[in-house]
């Protein structure tokens, strides 16, 4: 479903992807590891048009998207930093996405699970960390899309809106959906993904089934198996 | 895009600077042409406050308001919308809303109480600046990724356009006095856009007086009405190019 073929983008001295080859198939969830730095975001960036590689392609089902814009009606994403107009209020951000994006059918799961109707009042200004994230969230899910791209989604959340936020992830995987998560917390990956993409320097260390990767190891626990990869020095 | 342009300039209205200078322009026109006898003189005095307060708002006001915005233009590029329709509504919001600020603080009182033809000429050369400077200001925004660099080189090219300019051009004269200057003095006076609309409202004034070396140069060279009509399309041309500078930018920044 969305393929990167051969990306490079530098800024400045630092080579952030070099030659990134990954293809990811429709309803897979996949997660992309790797340590502070490799280039994670950046990927996920140029996926979305806001970083513009400096060579290579990348197809979403198919057809380049360099320089096109309507696939990203399919893609939801949610930023490790969010950035808001400070002065809206959340329900005034949530009826400009509406207004501004074309739907057939919106999914207010999130919205309800996280009370946010409670809250539309307040301006994004004056939100902590973690509700913004979990308004991030909610737009991300909100347009039903065929993709979701998933930055660091339980960083900041509480344990209880992290567990809801992970069971409509899996929900979602069931539902065909392709999901691209990156997170430093292996442990919550456990049971939601079925790929590893592993990056490091901007390059792709490998991009494994968990299950192979499992038998691989000798480990069950994700964290386990990315620890002896890295002890043995990669694969 | 409408929808777009719809927030910008509902978002700007919300914001008190704007009505503030929209009722500052109003204050000043009123006064100039309510206390003043003569009508030449009280356009002359608000002609200078267009090309100097106008050029100064329009572009250090669209420059703050872009930096405040990038949240608001980051959250839109990661949806289904064309980068080059995204800065062309802000663009437009803001023009719009100045442009609002402007005929209702100056435009309405001299229709009102003047009315001339030298009024509306007035009116069309704020308006023209009014585009110009914020168009700048885009550029200037989407070049510079820091927001205090971004609002020192507004700063800048202000005090460029309307102060360092003549000071640039007398010097030159004198330095070069012995040779013929007519034709670069005419280049010289298409490269900055305060000192063509100086040049339209003078040339139509006939006050060659203050019409400085570039507008005397303007008028021997083309006439008064040819060297309007020149004037008029380098205005044009100011509006188009910084714009679509900033868009060919915008299409390939990473944010």
């Amino acid at each position: 479903m969305i393929r990167f073929t051969n990306i490079y983008k530098r800024f400045g001295r630092l080579q952030a992807l070099d030659n990134i080859n990954l293809s990811f198939p429709a309803s897979k969830s996949v997660a992309l590891i790797g340590p502070n730095g490799s280039g994670k975001t950046t990927l996920i960036k140029s996926l979305l048009g806001m970083v513009v590689p400096d060579k290579g392609d990348i197809t979403f089902k198919d057809s380049s998207i360099l320089g096109s814009c309507d696939y990203r009606a399919n893609i939801g994403y949610m930023p490790q930093i969010s950035s808001y107009p400070e002065n809206m209020t959340i329900s005034q951000v949530m009826e400009m996405m509406k207004d501004i994006r074309q739907y057939n059918k919106l999914d207010e799961d999130l919205v309800k699970a996280f009370k946010l109707p409670q809250l539309a009042g307040k301006p994004m200004r004056t939100l902590s960390g973690g509700t913004r994230q979990k308004v991030s969230a909610c737009l991300a899910f909100l347009f039903n899309p065929e993709v979701l791209v998933l930055d660091e989604p339980t960083a900041g959340l509480d344990p209880v809106a992290s567990g809801i936020l992970q069971d409509k992830i899996l929900q979602e995987t069931k539902n065909g959906k392709l999901v691209l998560i990156t997170s430093h917390i292996l442990s919550e990956l456990d049971d939601l993904v079925d790929e590893v993409a592993y990056l490091q320097d901007g390059k792709v260390q490998f991009h494994k089934q968990v299950a192979a990767l499992q038998a691989e190891t000798g480990e069950q626990k994700l964290v386990r198996a990315m620890a002896r990869v890295m002890e043995n020095g990669g694969l | 895009m409408k929808k777009i342009i719809k927030y910008v300039v509902l978002d700007i209205l919300r914001n008190r600077i704007l009505v503030s200078y929209t009722v500052l322009l109003l204050v000043v026109s009123m006064l100039l042409l309510c206390l003043t006898d003569n009508g030449t003189k009280a356009l002359l005095s608000l002609l200078n406050i267009v090309l100097i307060v106008l050029p100064l708002v329009s572009i250090i006001f669209s420059t703050i308001y872009y930096y405040n915005a990038s949240a608001f233009i980051e959250l839109l590029v990661c949806q289904p919308l064309r980068r080059t329709k995204i800065l062309l509504s802000v663009y437009v919001g803001l023009a719009l809303s100045l442009l609002i600020a402007f005929c209702v603080g100056v435009g309405v009182p001299l229709l009102i109480f003047d009315g001339s033809i030298t009024a509306v000429l007035l009116i069309v050369v704020g308006m023209a600046l009014t585009v110009i400077f914020s168009a700048l200001a885009i550029l200037g925004s989407v070049i510079m990724r820091d927001k205090a660099r971004g609002i020192g080189v507004a700063i800048l090219s202000w005090f460029y356009f309307s102060l360092l300019y003549d000071g640039l051009v007398l010097f030159l004269l004198f330095q070069f006095s012995d040779y013929p200057l007519e034709k670069p003095a005419v280049v010289m006076g298409a490269l900055n856009p305060i000192d063509l609309g100086r040049i339209i409202v003078l040339l139509r004034l006939d006050s060659a007086a203050m019409m400085g070396y570039t507008g005397a140069v303007f008028a021997s060279f083309f006439g008064s009405v040819g060297g309007m009509l020149t004037a008029f399309v380098l205005l044009l041309i100011w509006m188009g190019w910084p714009l679509c500078w900033a868009l060919r930018r915008f299409n390939r920044k990473d944010l």
